[in-house]
Formats: C-alpha cells, sequence, structure tokens
C-alpha cells in the first residue's frame, strides 16, 4: 500500500480542553458566588456580635469537643473494620461491606430517629438502653452531683449521632488505606518472624499513618456539617446540645439571618481549614505510597 | 536442604497439585514457569504464607509444613521488593534478628557484615525513599538473610531491574551462596537467567511440576 502523500492533520486538542475547564469553572463559579453571597450579606459588625454571643462561644466549644471525640472515636473503630476488610475473606463479607454504607445511604434525619427508637424503645433485661446507659454512669452524681447521666438530648447523644455517620466515612477511607499498601509487607513481616499483631503494629501502621490523619479529619469535617440526627436525636437546646449546625437552625427559627449566616461563615472558615488539611495530607499520601501501586500483587 | 513431597496448595481457586522437588543444602535451585503457572503460590506456600493442602515441606532441621512462616528459617525476598518506607535501610537489616531476640552486639554485627557483603554501608541510614533499583533489592536481601535463615526464597528478583543491574545482582547472590552457605529456591519465568545462575532446574507447567532439567 502506498503511504498517503499528505500527513493527515489530527484534530485540535483545544476544544476537549476548553469544554472541561468550562464544566469545572462553572461549578467552582456557583460554590463561590455561594461564599460571596454569604459574605456580601452579612456585615462585619455582625460577626463581632456572633463571635462575643456566650451561647455562640459555648456552642463553638461544644463543636470543637464533639467533633474531635468523633473524630477519634471513628479512627478507633475505623482502623481495625478497615484492616479486616481489606485483608482477609470471611463469610458473609459482602453483606458487611454493605451494612456498612447504610450511614452514608440513609437520611440523616432516619439516622438520628433510629438512635432514639433504639435508645428508648428497644428493653434489655427490663430496662432500655437509655436506662441501661444512666445506671452504669450513675457514679458520675456521686462525684459531680449536678450532672445526670444519659444520652437522649445530653451532650452523649451529639457524638453518637456524629459518630454514627462519621465512623463510616472514616471505615471507607481506612480500607482503601490499605488496599493501597501492599500485603506483601505484612507476609515478608511474618517469615521475618512477627505474629499477625506484630506485622500490623511494626509494618503495616507507620505505612498508613496519613491514611489514617486522612480518615480521622474527614469524619472531623463529616461531624462538624452533621445537623439531621443531632436535632433529633440530641434535641436543640440552646447552650446545652448546641453545636454549629445547630446554632444556625435556632438564629433561623428566630428570624436572625444575619447572625445565621454569620455563625456558617464561622462554619465554612473551619470546614476549609481541615479540608485544605485533607487535601494537603492527601496529596503527600499518594507521593509517600506511589511506590506501592505499582508493586505487583499475588500473582499465581 | 529444601524437600518438597507431594505438596498441594491453594491459592483463591487456582491449585498447585503434588508438587516435589529437592534442593540439596549450599546450592542454588531455579524454578521456572510461566505467568500463571503457580510459581508464586508454590513459593507462598514453602513460606508458609498459603495454606498447604497436602504432602510436606522439609528443611534439613525438620518438617516445617506445619509450622508459623517466622519459624521455618526462611528468608523471604518477595517480586518488587517490597521495603518498609517507614524504616531506615540499618532498621530492615536488624528487623528480623531484632523479632527472633538476638542480642543487641550481635544485631549490630550483623548488620555491619551485611551492609559489607551487599555494598550498602553508605545507605545504612537512609530510607528507602530515592533508593535505585538494584540498591533496593539488596537492602531485600540484606532484610532477608539478616537473621541466618537456611533457606532463601527469591521471587523473580531481577523484575523491574535494568540488564546491568541485573548481573550486577546476580553475581551478589552467587557470592552470598558461596559465603552464607545458603540453600536458594529462585523463581522466574527467564530461561537465560535459569541458566546463568542455576546448580539444579525445575520447570513448572500448570500447577504440576512437569520436567526436570540439568
Amino acid at each position: 500500500m502506498d503511504a498517503p502523500s499528505e500527513r493527515r492533520r489530527i484534530a485540535s486538542d483545544k476544544p476537549f480542553f476548553y469544554g472541561l475547564v468550562a464544566i469545572a469553572a462553572a461549578y467552582l463559579l456557583l460554590i463561590i458566588a455561594l461564599l460571596l453571597a454569604d459574605v456580601h450579606y452579612v456585615s462585619l459588625s455582625e460577626i463581632g456580635k456572633a463571635l462575643q454571643d456566650e451561647d455562640i462561644q459555648s456552642s463553638v466549644t461544644l463543636t470543637l469537643i464533639t467533633c474531635t471525640v468523633t473524630a477519634l472515636l471513628s479512627v478507633l473503630v475505623a482502623v481495625p473494620t478497615g484492616y479486616l476488610l481489606s485483608r482477609f475473606r470471611f463469610p458473609g463479607k459482602r453483606l458487611v461491606d454493605a451494612l456498612l454504607d447504610i450511614p452514608i445511604l440513609l437520611p440523616p434525619l432516619v439516622v438520628g430517629l433510629s438512635l432514639l427508637i433504639l435508645f428508648h424503645q428497644v428493653t434489655l433485661f427490663g430496662r432500655t438502653i437509655e436506662e441501661w446507659f444512666a445506671w452504669a454512669f450513675q457514679w458520675i452524681t456521686a462525684i459531680r452531683p449536678d450532672i445526670r447521666p444519659g444520652v437522649t438530648f445530653k451532650v452523649p447523644a451529639v457524638i453518637l449521632a456524629q459518630f454514627t455517620v462519621s465512623c463510616a466515612f472514616a471505615v471507607r477511607t481506612m480500607k482503601t488505606t490499605f488496599d493501597q499498601i501492599n500485603p506483601r509487607h505484612e507476609h515478608v513481616a511474618l517469615t521475618l518472624g512477627c505474629n499477625r499483631s506484630q506485622a500490623f503494629w511494626l509494618v503495616l501502621l507507620p505505612q498508613a499513618w496519613r491514611g489514617i490523619l486522612t480518615g480521622g479529619t474527614l469524619a472531623w469535617a463529616r461531624a462538624l456539617g452533621e445537623f439531621g440526627p443531632i436535632l433529633v436525636f440530641a434535641g436543640a437546646t440552646r447552650g446545652r446540645t448546641e453545636v454549629l449546625s445547630t446554632t444556625v437552625f435556632l438564629e433561623i427559627n428566630i428570624g436572625n439571618l444575619q447572625g445565621a449566616v454569620a455563625v456558617s461563615l464561622l462554619m465554612i472558615l473551619l470546614a476549609l481549614a481541615v479540608i485544605l488539611l485533607v487535601r494537603t495530607v492527601g496529596e503527600r499520601t499518594v507521593l509517600g505510597t506511589e511506590t506501592h501501586h505499582h508493586s505487583g500483587g499475588s500473582h499465581a | 536442604m529444601l524437600e518438597v513431597r507431594d505438596l498441594s496448595a491453594r491459592a483463591g481457586s487456582f491449585e498447585i497439585t503434588e508438587i516435589s522437588f529437592e534442593i540439596p543444602t549450599g546450592m542454588y535451585g531455579v524454578l521456572m514457569g510461566k505467568t500463571g503457572s503457580g510459581k508464586t503460590t508454590l513459593m507462598e506456600a514453602i513460606c508458609g504464607l498459603k495454606t498447604v493442602t497436602a504432602g510436606t515441606i522439609r528443611l534439613d532441621n525438620g518438617d516445617v509444613t506445619r509450622l508459623r512462616p517466622g519459624e521455618r528459617g526462611i528468608g523471604f525476598v518477595p517480586q518488587d521488593r517490597v521495603l518498609f518506607y517507614n524504616m531506615t535501610v540499618r532498621r530492615h537489616l536488624a528487623f528480623g534478628p531484632t523479632l527472633q531476640g538476638w542480642p543487641k552486639e550481635a544485631i549490630e554485627e550483623r548488620v555491619e557484615e551485611l551492609a559489607t557483603a551487599l555494598q550498602i554501608t553508605p545507605l545504612l541510614d537512609r530510607k528507602p525513599h530515592g533508593l535505585s533499583g538494584g540498591e533496593g533489592q539488596r537492602v531485600s536481601l540484606g532484610r532477608a538473610l539478616a537473621a541466618r535463615p537456611e533457606v532463601l526464597c527469591l521471587d523473580e528478583p531481577f523484575s523491574a531491574l535494568d540488564e546491568d543491574t541485573q548481573s550486577e545482582i546476580g553475581k551478589v547472590l552467587k557470592q552470598l551462596q558461596a559465603s552464607q552457605g545458603i540453600t536458594i529456591l529462585h523463581i522466574t519465568h527467564n530461561r537465560s537467567e535459569a541458566e546463568r545462575l542455576a546448580d539444579i532446574r525445575f520447570q513448572i507447567r500448570e500447577g504440576t511440576l512437569d520436567s526436570v532439567a540439568k
């Protein structure tokens, strides 16, 4: 066959890239517009007023405490769960995997409602779970008579509502993290004299710490945004179970839109700080583990 | 000595059946087979990483078939080296002896000795990130050899190495065989590599040991 006399021209790549950029830019514009609208709507003095409000201050404190506790609890549960899912085959694994997605899939209000029913409508040995909890922690009242232990409509309910959803996200992150680390690392450790536990603690976990940080931060951010389950299970009592998402809701309810937006901006700043941290750490994770990706799995 | 008798093992739906071969003490055995022929499964079974369904694995010091991987006295060098990214080269070499409870001085001595033999002394305080393929392979070899295993198992040790580095690592392996008096099982799909290094050669096909050459 004769070679074509003229070189075939290939159509330009420009339209393709313009298309990509246009679509991404449209969405980005929506996000920026939202932020600008908030900033434009609220006056600086309103933000100052919000920051000085004692209810809002205690809401910020409770938010920081509950989100951090939730994030720590989520990591504590997500690391072993993610490890089991990533490394072992067991009967019913598909079902377990699907069950772990339920908190992500359920409408937030349903999570709260289900928690409420679980704690008040299910009796074990003649007591509801709420009553068992109060019974187990009654010693607190002996030390601090002003504290009556309980879950529902109290701070533990805020944490449990956040945890139920946040932990599911942390589990996903941890499973992905462990999936990206070649199981050969643990195999080598086993041949060198480790048992499974030593291989996990000495070899796998030190290589996974960035993933753990990412999972924890994701859980933290998720807990910050949680509202539905908190409203139903912990209530929206000013100054008691009030976290920032509740504050926004309460301010809207009393018609203080300026205040609501001021608190929203505060939350956006907090969320942005966390997301940036996740992204920075996440990118470093990819760099740090790049060698794992092209290391071959187990070829038969 | 590494003696494998009527060994069957399973990896998912893949199975190797009734494999038998023997590598005498201090010899360099090469097991050849195509990708998917069951070589890695066989090696994992020997190292204790896959459940053996039938047969025995014996070393000089006895039957190891039912022992846990770390109790067998078998060093494992997996494909693509698989270094621990959080550890320095020194800690790689010290890892096995430390786990086996060697005294501190003995560990330090062994690390120095191996680092000299493998020519990685200048790398001792570096982490694996940024090591060349050949350097990484030396570290992986040192890690497997440190606790003085009786048998060394190498899974495609030349994969992802350029030709010059391959022949360099080949020389290192032959030297180690001589200086450490170790029995080696090396698996590869590469015939010329096998011919160059092997004292004794085997071929595996579709899960069974097909022929014994040389």
